[in-house]
């Protein structure tokens, strides 16, 4: 293998890797733009994405199978079941604390990521659930690179969310609310616009993206368990902050580099894949010092 | 009366801002609203349009009660408002500006939004088509594609006032809207309040500390001094009025002897 090849390998790795990312980010990121919360509990959705992906394709698979037909339809079920949730636990935990210190509900976004681990861990007993899918293994060979049909549908899979989501926001009346809401919701409630219904919607969406992510990551990797939404929601924080924290296309952004990056980052010599995450979070240092807005994002302006 | 106040009170800790206000804004009427800086002119916009409750009185418009209704609910009934300080969506674009004062009138659910169902779609169109005329009567329509923020001063304020007829009001409620204009601009804010209130019949209530805008534009002036309306009438009644000239001249006192 050349060094090329191996240069177009982790290309490809790093973009499956970084759609994973991306789609989880964009959740921290709308949340975060809405209500200016940074939703910790945002990385446990993904995990209850990703089980509530293995009970619908439980559900479906034996009329549709288990291939990408039955994981596509589990994916949308529990795309609504999980934004349901989000909007549930957006009503019953975030709402009653909007008026009150920021601080406040920061604690509130851990402990309801502590009753989603928890509450996956009492159901699962901890143990790894195998997520079994008749996924092949097959791809395409160019040269040495190879590139498998799953990464393929995957990757096309989070571009067509994400385009979607860019068409939303910058093209319908529910769109344009929510970034109107994200600069300043006292205009928007003077304008009659309901904002807690956009509040709703942006966490409806924002727990489906990570709900997707979630049952595309357990049927790629084959095993789901109740903390693996832990460390990639402290990456997709990573990646918003990295793109700009309320942008939604610096969410995009920030997810595919952060992908990209770890996919090479792991490939320098003497730099072994156990020392990923420390190149990770040595990034979010790194842009929390040099540039703390992000790529794409803006200095807030606190106005009174 | 299209919009009525009767003994509307608002007190915060135990500090009177308005005390007993009663007055009303007929329909179809220009009508300002004067007083000395902290006189509780804006606090009494705010009790309007449901961000402040009051702790006493009856506001009425157009025969619904106004009081415990949240803001949007009053937007919804036909009351529109701009600020004091221009509070356009900075990095959105004039017409969408515009088109979110549509917002309150679209029919269609978050979930047809969502789903972007047909129906949605027409009612994009009719959104996008009452906005940009909105824009035109305030005459901006050129500028639509331009970030918001990009716009001088002056026609910030006119997007402000687009986007509030927007929201197809019956009473537009306008806080000092003339704040920062030059002398031309002035004028063609008067001319704008007129042609608002003469081709759209929009009821207009005012604040505004520019004296000879009002005594111009108005039909009807009501002057709040201490929380308390002092008087009210046609602008000659009140500008001969002792009281109205006490207090603003005992606001100068004040001033001096700071």
């Amino acid at each position: 293998m050349t060094w090329y090849d191996s240069l177009l390998q982790q290309l490809a790795d790093g973009l499956v890797l970084g759609s994973f990312y991306a789609l989880v980010a964009l959740g921290y990121t709308m949340v975060f733009g809405v209500i200016k919360l940074l939703n910790f509990a945002h990385g446990d959705l993904y995990m209850t994405g990703a089980f509530a992906g293995f009970g619908g394709l439980s559900l479906v698979s034996g009329v549709l199978g288990a291939g990408w037909l039955g994981i596509f339809v589990a994916m949308l079920l529990a795309m609504l079941a999980v934004g349901c949730l989000g909007v549930v636990i957006e009503r019953i935990a975030y709402h009653p604390m909007l008026a009150a210190p920021r601080l406040s509900i920061l604690i509130t976004a851990l402990a309801v990521s502590l009753v989603l681990q928890n509450a996956a861990l009492s159901l699962t007993g901890g143990q790894y659930t195998a997520f079994r899918t008749d996924l092949g293994f097959g791809g395409l060979s160019l040269g040495n690179l190879f590139i498998s049909y799953n990464q393929i549908v995957l990757v096309a899979t989070a571009a067509v969310l994400m385009i979607a989501l860019e068409l939303f926001v910058s093209k319908t009346l529910y769109g344009r609310a929510m970034r109107a809401v994200a600069i300043d919701k006292d205009m928007c409630r003077m304008l009659g616009i309901n904002v807690s219904a956009v509040i709703a919607i942006t966490f409806f969406i924002g727990s489906g993206l990570a709900a997707a992510a979630g049952t595309m990551a357990g049927a790629y990797y084959g095993s789901i368990w109740y903390f693996m939404g832990f460390l990639i929601g402290l990456k997709a924080f990573t990646a918003a902050v990295i793109g700009g924290i309320g942008s939604i296309t610096g969410a995009m952004l920030g997810g595919l580099i952060l992908g990209l990056l770890e996919s090479f980052g792991t490939h320098i010599p003497f730099i072994g894949s156990e020392w990923k995450d420390v190149f990770t979070f040595a990034i979010l240092i790194l842009v929390l010092v040099f540039k703390p807005t992000g790529l794409l994002g803006k200095s807030e302006v606190e106005r009174m | 009366m299209l919009l009525q106040l009767n003994q509307v009170s608002l007190s915060f800790a135990g500090n009177s801002v308005l005390d007993e206000v009663a007055f009303g804004v007929a329909a179809g009427r220009i009508q300002s609203l004067i007083g000395p800086n902290g006189a509780g002119k804006t606090s009494l916009f705010n009790v309007i349009t449901g961000f402040y409750r009051p702790q006493r009185g009856e506001i009425t418009f157009d025969g619904e009660r106004l009081v415990k209704r949240k803001p949007h609910s009053v937007t919804r009934l036909g009351i529109a408002r701009t600020f004091q300080n221009v509070r356009l969506f900075r990095e959105m674009s004039v017409l969408e500006n515009v088109m979110a004062g549509q917002h309150c009138r679209s029919r269609a659910g978050a979930l047809a939004a969502v789903l972007r169902l047909p129906s949605q779609r027409a009612e994009e169109r009719r959104i996008r088509e009452t906005s940009l005329e909105c824009l035109d009567f305030v005459g901006l329509a050129d500028s639509q594609e331009r970030l918001a923020t990009n716009l001088a001063y002056g026609h910030q304020r006119r997007v402000e006032i687009a986007r509030a007829l927007a929201t197809e009001p019956k009473l537009l409620l306008l806080d000092e809207p003339a704040a920062g204009l030059n002398g031309s601009e002035k004028e063609a804010l008067v001319e704008l309040i007129r042609r608002i209130r003469d081709e759209r019949g929009i009821a207009v209530l005012l604040i505004e500390h520019d004296m000879s805008l009002v005594m111009s534009v108005s039909e009807h002036i009501s002057v709040l001094d201490h929380g308390s309306l002092i008087t009210e009438g046609t602008p000659q009644a009140v500008a001969n009025d002792p009281r109205v000239i006490e207090a603003y001249l005992g606001q100068d006192d004040e001033e001096l002897a700071l």
